[in-house]
């Protein structure tokens, strides 16, 4: 029998990837997992055929947990069944957007449930080499995995002829070294490779045509490999059940900021509004406070503001299409319609800002993590989340010139859409969006008709000149 | 350079998880090496190119690319307080402030990161900011050596400091 949770889930949520975070005398080894049926779907998978595997994840809807959402049964659709070349699997547990905590808790305390996903889908991919690219700010977490694979191993989960199958395969744990960028998913795999986790030029679009060591490489989430296992137990068609069309399964969220109690929630996809997580499952706003703005898919999603409406299109019960609006309490929590309402789910962080809190702070917080984290590669990027950070942090100082927020919304539209990988968007989103829904805060903050002096390379009159001159 | 035996050991047995290339063991030796010896020194740069069968500026720069190596030696503990958004909404800054007010160790008027790891006089703590550790949930966090501490009230570093001494 399963042992109680140390924190009684909320009656609204589902807990299948996180059905073992959190337990009473849970423990992260082999045997604890095995007692509570784990290995269970590893043995039923290697008596399926692969491709029987592959359809049932295709049935699944199963979309990635990793931010882009993209379905990952078409993913593994890209792997040819009698692929010449070695076909690698790559597990991203870099989990580096800020506002996610999600995998920490799987990679920390169910590793087994992790490598039992990953198993299976090599066994479906045909994949003899594995590699989970574990953050590395997660030592810990790190020594727990490779804990874990020698007990694997020592099971024969792992290794050559699994469980008589005939079927070989070995993980391995590659640890990152800081880098945010390593994230995305080309990034990663030039990291693997020993290089600089400098994103590739696409296409091809997907590392499933060419990845690691320029051979087909599948990269998937930390949950999303979790989910294949009940996918595996369910049925695709089953696990399709959970949630929503288009949105299937469960989803963690991960909500941080100015909420009484933050904190991890799986549900199934859609299962909630944007309200109802936050007044509901985190129990509301601190004391005296009120929603100011809620950051809903990592620190990359834009920027939503309490009061604002939003005009979704919804499906009447003839099959038309109509129109309504709706508030920031109403946003369904699905990848759907935070799309709609001109955001993204993106990885499940969910970042809620109170009336307390500064906007043009917030931003310049944001944005010293971009300028820090640009990989360096594309200019547009490089350059323009420096520029945006110097911006806003001079703003900050009470510098802040007329011109300002023109400025940075210029230098933002000038990345997105112009750089090898998404970090162009990543670091545009936050202060488009900033700029343009908190327009008052930020104009206030930029009065001054000429930039301050920045020693030593100018005297003010000097400064004020060349201003001059320029007008 | 002269490697450690035990060490060696273990980067050899790092380099046997990269079959189809060498060059991938890159990641993997110099956090055995930053582990081992405590910085990755231009003489360990030039080993772990001649072991890897690499030029050194393929090993170096990734040292200077990923933010977790150091090419100096931090303090015998060392603290990384998280400065993005949850934990700087939760108190980040305080806490960084507060280290280094307990640790003894001079807080730059820009506290950012990108500048050299700030060391105490005695050498026994040094402290860096860091970008997101994914445990926004209890937020703020910090991480000494390997250990990560949650929801640290900036009170709470002088008492953190104590268990490691």
């Amino acid at each position: 029998m399963p042992t109680p949770f140390k924190k009684t889930p909320h009656p609204k949520e589902r807990r299948l990837v996180f059905q073992n975070v959190d337990r009473e005398g849970w423990s992260e080894d082999i045997g604890c997992y095995m007692e509570n049926g784990g290995y269970e779907e590893l043995r039923k998978a290697l008596t399926m055929e692969r491709t029987a595997i592959v359809n049932e994840v295709k049935a699944s809807g199963l979309r990635g947990r990793g931010g882009a959402g993209f379905p990952c049964g078409v993913k593994w659709g890209f792997i040819k069944l009698d692929e010449p070349k070695p076909v690698y699997l790559i597990c991203n547990a870099d989990e580096s957007e800020p506002g996610t905590f999600k995998d920490r808790y799987i990679l920390h305390q169910d590793p087994h449930q992790l490598l039992e996903g990953m198993i299976i889908s090599s066994f479906a991919l045909g994949v003899h080499l594995a590699y989970i690219y574990i953050r590395g700010e997660f030592p810990t977490g790190a020594k727990i995995l490779e804990t874990a694979i020698a007990e694997a191993r020592a099971k024969n989960f792992l290794g050559k002829n699994i469980l008589g199958s005939g079927f070989d395969l070995e993980i391995y744990v590659h640890r990152g070294a800081g880098a945010y960028i390593c994230g995305e998913e080309t990034g990663l795999i030039e990291s693997l490779e020993g290089k600089r986790a400098y994103p590739r030029i696409k296409p091809p679009y997907f590392p499933a045509v060419l990845g690691l060591y320029q051979c087909p490489t599948i990269v998937n989430n930390v949950e999303t490999l979790c989910n294949i296992k009940h996918i595996v137990r369910m049925g695709g068609a089953e696990y399709a059940k959970i949630g929503k069309p288009n949105n299937t399964g469960t989803r963690v969220l991960c909500v941080s900021g100015d909420v009484r109690e933050p904190g991890y929630f799986e549900l199934e996809v859609g299962a909630v509004t944007m309200g109802e997580l936050i007044y509901d499952l985190c129990g509301g706003m601190k004391p005296g406070r009120k929603l100011k703005a809620v950051i809903p898919g990592g620190s990359s999603a834009k920027v939503l503001r309490a009061g604002e409406k939003y005009k979704i299109k919804t499906k009447q019960p003839d099959g038309s299409t109509g129109e309504k609006e709706i508030g920031i309490e109403d946003i369904v929590m699905d990848f759907d319609s935070l799309a709609a309402v001109g955001s993204m789910a993106g990885s499940g962080g969910v970042i809620v800002m109170d009336d307390s809190r500064d906007m043009l702070w917030t931003l310049n917080n944001i944005n010293e993590f971009y300028a820090h984290e640009s990989c360096g590669q594309c200019t547009p990027c490089r350059e323009g989340s420096l520029w945006m950070k110097k911006i806003t942090e001079r703003m900050l100082l009470g510098g802040g010139v007329e011109r300002d927020p023109a400025v940075l919304k210029n230098v933002a539209d000038n990345i997105a859409g112009r750089t090898i990988c998404a970090f162009g968007e990543a670091c545009a989103w936050p202060t488009q969006s900033f700029v343009a829904k908190f327009k008052e805060e930020f104009d206030s903050r930029a009065g001054k008709p000429v930039p301050p002096p920045m020693p030593p390379e100018y005297l003010p009159e000097e400064l004020i000149g060349k201003e001059e001159a320029h007008a | 350079m002269e490697m450690p035996r035990e060490l060696l050991a273990k980067i050899d047995e790092a380099i046997t998880h990269y079959p189809a290339s060498k060059r991938s063991a890159v990641l993997p030796v110099l956090h055995l090496i930053q582990e081992g010896l405590g910085f990755v020194s231009d003489e360990a740069v030039e080993w772990t190119a001649a072991k890897l069968e690499l030029q050194p500026i393929n090993v170096l720069e990734l040292v200077t690319f990923y933010p977790m190596f150091r090419r100096e030696p931090a303090g015998v503990h060392h603290i990384r307080v998280c400065r993005t958004l949850s934990c700087a909404m939760a108190g980040g800054y305080q806490l960084m402030n507060s280290f280094c007010r307990a640790a003894r160790i001079e807080n730059h008027a820009h506290g950012g990161h990108g500048a050299a790891i700030q060391k105490s006089k005695d050498g026994k703590y040094s402290i860096e900011f860091v970008e997101c550790l994914a445990s926004c949930g209890t937020a703020p966090v910090c991480m000494v050596n390997d250990d990560l501490h949650e929801k640290v009230a900036p009170e709470a570093a002088p008492a953190i400091l104590q268990k490691y001494t």
